[in-house]
């Protein structure tokens, strides 16, 4: 399996390639889109990152001292980015998700329009995942 | 000769910028509307030839800073046809305003066992604050529903309405639906109980009549930087008998009349209401936005702002799948949205790369958005300086989004 840090320079390699905010947008609505629904079941208010604008759940499980990460969202482009962290982070040491660092968000070029959402923007997604690998290391 | 509106887009500077690499198109007017050259000019004079505290200065800035900020004062009062500039408080914005009137209303007259009536369709700013005094006095806090028009019910309003109710806090237009509510009858109805009535003018005083003796209205709340003036200047007119009642909503420095180690007494009003280096800047803005405006003919602009809505509400309703919020029967200067299938919020994010700014959400006024039984919408709010090409530009940018999006 390849590391957060592999993982993370992949994206930046990705986006790199789009030229302009369209294009930036269109691939992480593929994304989005590429990435199956969850069950009505796993759409509960636990796994709700709640936000003013849109709802993002998180199925987490967490076996062997690693996360495994499901995402949905009503809004496309937030299950883009919702879709990045499961690439990023799913299947990871809980221990390695606390140590990563962050860096490849500015690098993407997109922090402003990704930061902008009160309450479920990528820092909130990025607290949740973190509060349950933090659960997962005191396990 | 009135000002037309063929080029009113020039008097603004913003309007000229590109964002994302197209020219800017500014559909979010209801959340703020953009300042004319001659408001940021008013300011910025001020700052650079006579900025002085103002109030007690015996030297020359203060006093012509004074001047500009008590000449402000009585322009407002004249703008809205007040009686007396003492009933002209400056505040911090609407929800400033709403909440003065929240506590020291709230203070003076109401006690447990009384009752607030509030909307349905209120901004939660109109709604919180009368909710927050209810739950402080053990009154009651009715709401006055709104039916799938959009329109409030005022067959119920009569039946809400008892010797009890003291205040009635309604808005003028709808902030998320832009329903025009008839005032008139509400005031005239809550009056008849002996009830207070205070209007929210937000979203209403820069596109509608806003002549407070007119309506007869108690209190009317509006902010400046929604009708082109700065941010941080909102104004409360209050009828002065209620004001004379109340107790001060904050207290320090402008307010007081004496202080000793045994008590105080406040100044007169409006300044007993103003604690504190009150916002200088705010109201001189804020005249300069109002002598701005009141170079165009009141009905022609209410008219012309009528058309440009109707002809967006034509247009918007002509594309397949898309649904408009509410049906009034008269609508002021908002249309609010949805493409089946797209995310409000992933609209507002696509249009903007094309230049487009529109506000999603939904808009603090959930209340509204529970009654349609949706997380949001998207809402276009225009101005003065829209045109039909802006509007022409929302529609194909709406197309756009849903051809991208497969809907």
């Amino acid at each position: 399996m390849r590391t957060i840090q592999e993982i993370q320079k992949q994206l930046i390699d990705d986006f790199s390639l789009l030229e302009n905010g369209n294009e930036k947008f269109d691939y992480l609505i593929d994304l989005g889109q590429s990435m199956p629904e969850l069950d009505a079941d796993q759409k509960s208010e636990a796994n709700l990152v709640k936000g003013c604008q849109s709802s993002v759940w998180f199925s987490i499980k967490s076996e062997d001292e690693r996360l495994y990460i499901k995402a949905d969202s009503d809004s496309l482009i937030v299950k883009g980015i919702a879709a990045m962290l499961v690439q990023i982070f799913s299947g990871q040491k809980a221990v390695d998700i606390l140590a990563a660092d962050m860096g490849f968000i500015e690098q993407i070029g997109l922090w402003r329009q990704l930061s902008s959402q009160r309450g479920n923007g990528l820092t909130a997604m990025l607290t949740h995942i973190r509060a349950s690998a933090e659960v997962c290391c005191k396990h | 000769m009135h000002k037309s509106f063929k080029n009113v887009k020039a008097d603004f500077p913003i309007l000229r910028v590109e964002v994302n690499g197209n020219p800017l198109v500014y559909l979010d007017n209801g959340a703020t509307t953009q300042k004319p050259q001659v408001v940021i000019d008013a300011i910025s004079r001020y700052y650079s030839s006579y900025n002085s505290n103002i109030h007690r200065g015996n030297h020359t800035l203060s006093m012509q800073a004074t001047d500009a900020h008590e000449s402000a004062r009585r322009k407002v009062r004249d703008f809205i046809n007040a009686a007396s500039e003492r009933e002209i408080i400056f505040t911090r914005g609407t929800t400033e305003s709403i909440n003065l009137v929240a506590f020291s209303f709230g203070e003076a007259f109401v006690q447990a066992g009384d009752e607030i009536i509030t909307t349905e369709m209120e901004h939660h700013s109109n709604f919180v604050p009368w909710q927050l005094l209810c739950q402080r006095k053990g009154a009651h806090f009715k709401v006055l529903p709104m039916d799938q028009n959009g329109e409030l019910d005022l067959a119920a309003f009569k039946s809400l309405l008892t010797e009890r109710t003291k205040l009635v806090a309604v808005t003028q237009v709808s902030n998320a639906l832009g329903t025009v509510n008839p005032l008139e009858k509400i005031i005239t109805l809550a009056h008849s109980v002996g009830a207070a009535v205070l209007v929210d003018g937000a979203q209403g005083v820069q596109h509608l009549a806003h002549d407070v003796r007119g309506m007869d209205v108690d209190f009317y709340a509006f902010s400046g930087h929604k009708m082109y003036a700065p941010t941080g200047i909102g104004v409360l007119y209050g009828k002065e008998k209620w004001l004379e009642q109340m107790p001060p909503y904050q207290s320090g420095g402008e307010m007081i009349e004496q202080v000793t180690i045994s008590g105080t007494t406040f100044n007169t009003l409006p300044f007993k209401f103003e604690a504190g280096t009150p916002n200088i800047e705010g109201p001189i803005g804020l005249a300069a936005a109002i002598d701005y405006l009141a170079q165009f003919d009141p009905c022609e602009l209410q008219t012309y702002e009528e058309d440009l809505l109707d002809y967006t509400m034509e247009r918007l309703g002509s594309i397949p799948e898309l649904t408009i919020y509410g049906n009034p029967k008269k609508r002021s200067s908002i249309v609010s949205f949805n493409v089946k299938g797209i995310q409000h919020y992933d609209m507002g994010m696509l249009l903007d790369l094309s230049g487009i700014a529109v506000r999603t959400g939904h808009h603090c006024a959930q209340p509204i958005m529970d009654k349609f039984g949706i997380p949001g919408t998207v809402r276009a709010s225009l101005a003065i300086y829209n045109t039909y090409e802006d509007m022409d530009a929302l529609i194909e940018g709406v197309l756009r989004v849903k051809k991208r999006l497969g809907k």
